[in-house]
């Protein structure tokens, strides 16, 4: 199929330095008297702008992106912040001009990079829904046949002859991304803006968004809210570094661009002479490594992933070895501790002098967040203390996953873990 | 070739839009201005309702600013100083030539300062930029037909008819509107990457309104020196709207100076805000 866009080596370069840093007010005061004399030597020499480009270092804040997007796909765009997802966003929405390449866009573009663009506080929901969608690039006539609906849809009938500036903040948001959701472009851009608004309301935008997914139109969606992506996406682009790093199913460009993310711990380390060795321990644990589904040690997973914490030791005796896992949040709770020695797993195993235990957890059911493992080291041949304990010994993070397939996850507030649960309503006392 | 054949579907073959580095936008796209005219009038429409929000006199600042102005001059140049008004009594000679030229400086201090003011526009959203400035002028043309009304009174106070020639009219508003839609439309480009303008503006206009025959009728100025004042392009202008409302001879010459200087300004101010326009979402 033909694609609805093509994107061939697009780039842009960005001048940095241009703004100064905040200085004291002595060098602001220098800074202002001498700015207009070196402002029209500047101005008059007539290499100015090349001058400038050399003392001034370039950032490209796109380099080199090529992609194409079938009509009807929706396609997630997941990169840290500042890794030019939101300049794509903007060149392909005709903010702003690319450096470098060319795009084409084989149908009408509608972007919603911002939730009530254009909006003014001192007119009336009514103008207000007349100006933004002009703004968002409707017609007169096309606003005025919809215009029941999205009223509607932002539940505030009894207030569309209302100024906004007395509208609440969540009335605001609701009537801007109603305006927004009714654009009728075959294009979409969406940028965050599912992060504003009760979580009813975020809800009913996922719902539209999906009701314009299954109308067969075209969206681009960059958002943080991997859970979200994950729901939506037929597929993803990761970006780093304003280059197109990987474009796939959407689940493991994800757990891609956490495994890279979290790749700063290594998921992997040793524990001669770690920092949070309990001071009567006798050091025997000599490494602790983390693996998830893959073979490489990994620092993050995503949530309701395998986990298995392997730990080594090696002892002067031979014994029969205990550990024991536990995990806390980086705040420092507990969340749970396992021990064998609850489990009586190797009670009565071989004898050792050195060996790699290895802890298997099928499914983490851990909330996105970043935790701590403590270990303990002992022998079953003395059960009444450790041997060795290291505390933080490694750290690992969780990541947002879909794991309920509604791009919904509880509060971070509910607590640090997730749980599935059956649910059965009665129907006996049902009204019809 | 058979392959052909068997496709179904009409693939669209040339973009709807295509997005390229240094062109593509270069021209100036009149199709995509139509486009959005319904932005446009929207915007005038938004500027009007706004501008006189929270005030307690409201649509009456458009004629008192005119009218406390004209006031103000009769006292000083009409009495004062005796500043000739080709026989026409000052008060309406002052005000006749006011009223365009409140429309052009007002029309071009917001135009200037309309880019900078809908900066949040311009960074999240897409349509022709040309649409601010121009639609900044749009609604000058609101208060000018406000303070047409004072004119109106005022010459029926003063015993003027209109003439035949007040049809003249009829480009000659247009033409101040594009005069200044150029002067706006430049100047709001320049605003966005030099700030200077803010403030070298209201000084320019003031020199400007001196350079041009408000307070004072073209015969005025010695013969010898008079093609200066002509290279003004208001001069032209506003001299025709005396004509044509005090039914006097137009200075044609001069009138034709004006129109071909307004033209050629406002083609070199649409170029070089295509220019400028490439860099507004980055510096603004």
């Amino acid at each position: 199929m033909h694609p609805i866009i093509k994107v061939e080596n697009l780039g842009k370069r960005y001048q940095i330095g241009l703004r100064q840093p905040y200085r004291t007010l002595r060098e602001s005061v220098i800074e202002t008297v001498a700015a207009p004399v070196r402002g029209i030597a500047a101005l008059l020499s007539r290499n100015g702008d090349e001058k400038r480009d050399r003392q001034n270092p370039h950032v490209w804040a796109l380099r080199d992106l090529s992609f194409e997007v079938a009509p009807g796909e929706v396609l997630g765009i997941i990169g840290r912040n500042g890794s030019g997802k939101s300049t794509l966003l903007k060149i392909l929405s005709r903010i702003t001009e690319p450096t470098t390449g060319r795009v084409e866009l084989y149908g009408r573009v509608g972007s919603l990079l911002e939730v009530g663009t254009g909006f003014h506080p001192e007119l009336t929901g009514r103008e207000n829904i007349y100006l933004s969608g002009a703004i968002l690039g409707m017609r007169r006539a096309e606003i005025a046949r919809k215009f029941d609906e999205m009223v509607a849809f932002a539940e505030i009938e009894q207030f569309v002859d209302t100024p906004v500036k007395r509208y609440s903040s969540g009335m605001y948001v609701r009537l801007a991304f109603a305006v927004a959701a009714h654009l009728e472009s075959q294009i979409i851009l969406v940028d965050e803006v599912l992060a504003v608004g009760d979580a009813a309301f975020q809800k009913r935008c996922l719902a539209k968004i999906g009701e314009v997914v299954r109308e067969g139109r075209t969206v681009l969606f960059v958002s943080h809210n991997m859970a979200s992506i994950e729901a939506l996406c037929e597929s993803c682009l990761l970006i780093r570094q304003g280059r197109l790093e990987d474009k796939g199913e959407p689940g493991k460009i994800i757990e891609r661009y956490m495994a890279a993310e979290a790749g700063q711990g290594s998921g992997e380390r040793s524990l001669i002479d770690h920092p949070g060795r309990r001071r009567d321990s006798i050091p025997m644990m000599t490494s602790v490594a983390l693996f998830s589904d893959s073979r490489q040690p990994i620092s993050g997973l995503r949530m309701g992933s395998p986990l298995s914490v392997r730990v080594s030791f090696s002892s002067p005796e031979p014994l029969r070895p205990i550990i024991g896992v536990n995990i806390r949040t980086a705040q420092g709770a507990p969340v749970f501790g396992v021990s064998n020695r609850w489990t009586h797993q190797g009670f009565d195993g071989p004898v050792l002098r050195s060996a790699t235990i290895s802890c298997d957890f099928k499914s983490l059911p851990l909330m996105p967040g970043t935790y701590i493992v403590d270990l303990g080291f002992g022998d079953f041949g003395d059960i009444s203390r450790e041997l060795d304990v290291v505390f933080e010994a490694i750290a690992f993070e969780v990541f947002p996953t879909d794991v309920y397939g509604t791009g919904r996850l509880p509060r971070h507030t509910d607590g640090p873990v997730f749980w599935d649960a059956n649910w059965i309503v009665s129907t006996r006392d049902a009204v019809d | 070739m058979p392959e052909s054949a068997i496709s179904f579907v009409q693939e669209p073959v040339t973009p709807t839009i295509t997005i390229e580095a240094g062109r593509g936008w270069a021209g100036l796209d009149l199709r995509d201005l139509w486009l959005h005219r319904d932005l446009f009038s929207l915007l005038i429409w938004r500027d009007v309702k706004v501008r006189y929000k929270q005030t307690v006199l409201g649509a009456a600042w458009a004629i008192l600013q005119p009218f406390l102005t004209m006031v103000v001059f009769t006292l000083f140049f009409g009495k004062l100083a005796k500043v000739p008004s080709d026989g026409i009594p000052y008060p309406i000679f002052a005000y006749a030539g006011l009223l365009p030229w409140m429309f052009f400086s007002n029309a071009i201090t917001a135009s200037s300062n309309s880019l900078v003011g809908n900066a949040s526009l311009i960074t999240k959203v897409y349509f022709p930029r040309m649409v601010i400035p121009g639609a900044a002028v749009g609604a000058g043309l609101v208060d000018l037909a406000i303070a047409a009304l004072i004119l109106v009174a005022m010459m029926a106070y003063y015993g003027f008819g209109l003439g035949w020639s007040a049809l003249m009219l009829i480009p000659l508003v247009p033409l101040t509107a594009l005069l200044a839609l150029g002067v706006g439309m430049w100047m709001s480009g320049l605003n966005v990457k030099y700030r200077d303008v803010r403030y070298a503006l209201p000084f320019c206009v003031q020199l400007w309104m001196y350079a041009t025959p408000i307070i004072y009728p073209i015969s005025f100025i010695p013969e010898r020196w008079r093609w200066i004042l002509v290279l003004n392009p208001l001069t032209g202008i506003i001299d025709g709207y005396r004509s044509a409302l005090f039914s006097r001879p137009f200075h044609w010459w001069e009138l034709i100076v004006s129109a071909i200087l307004t033209l050629l300004f406002l083609v070199y101010a649409a170029y070089s805000f295509k220019q400028m326009e490439r860099d507004f979402a980055d510096i603004i």
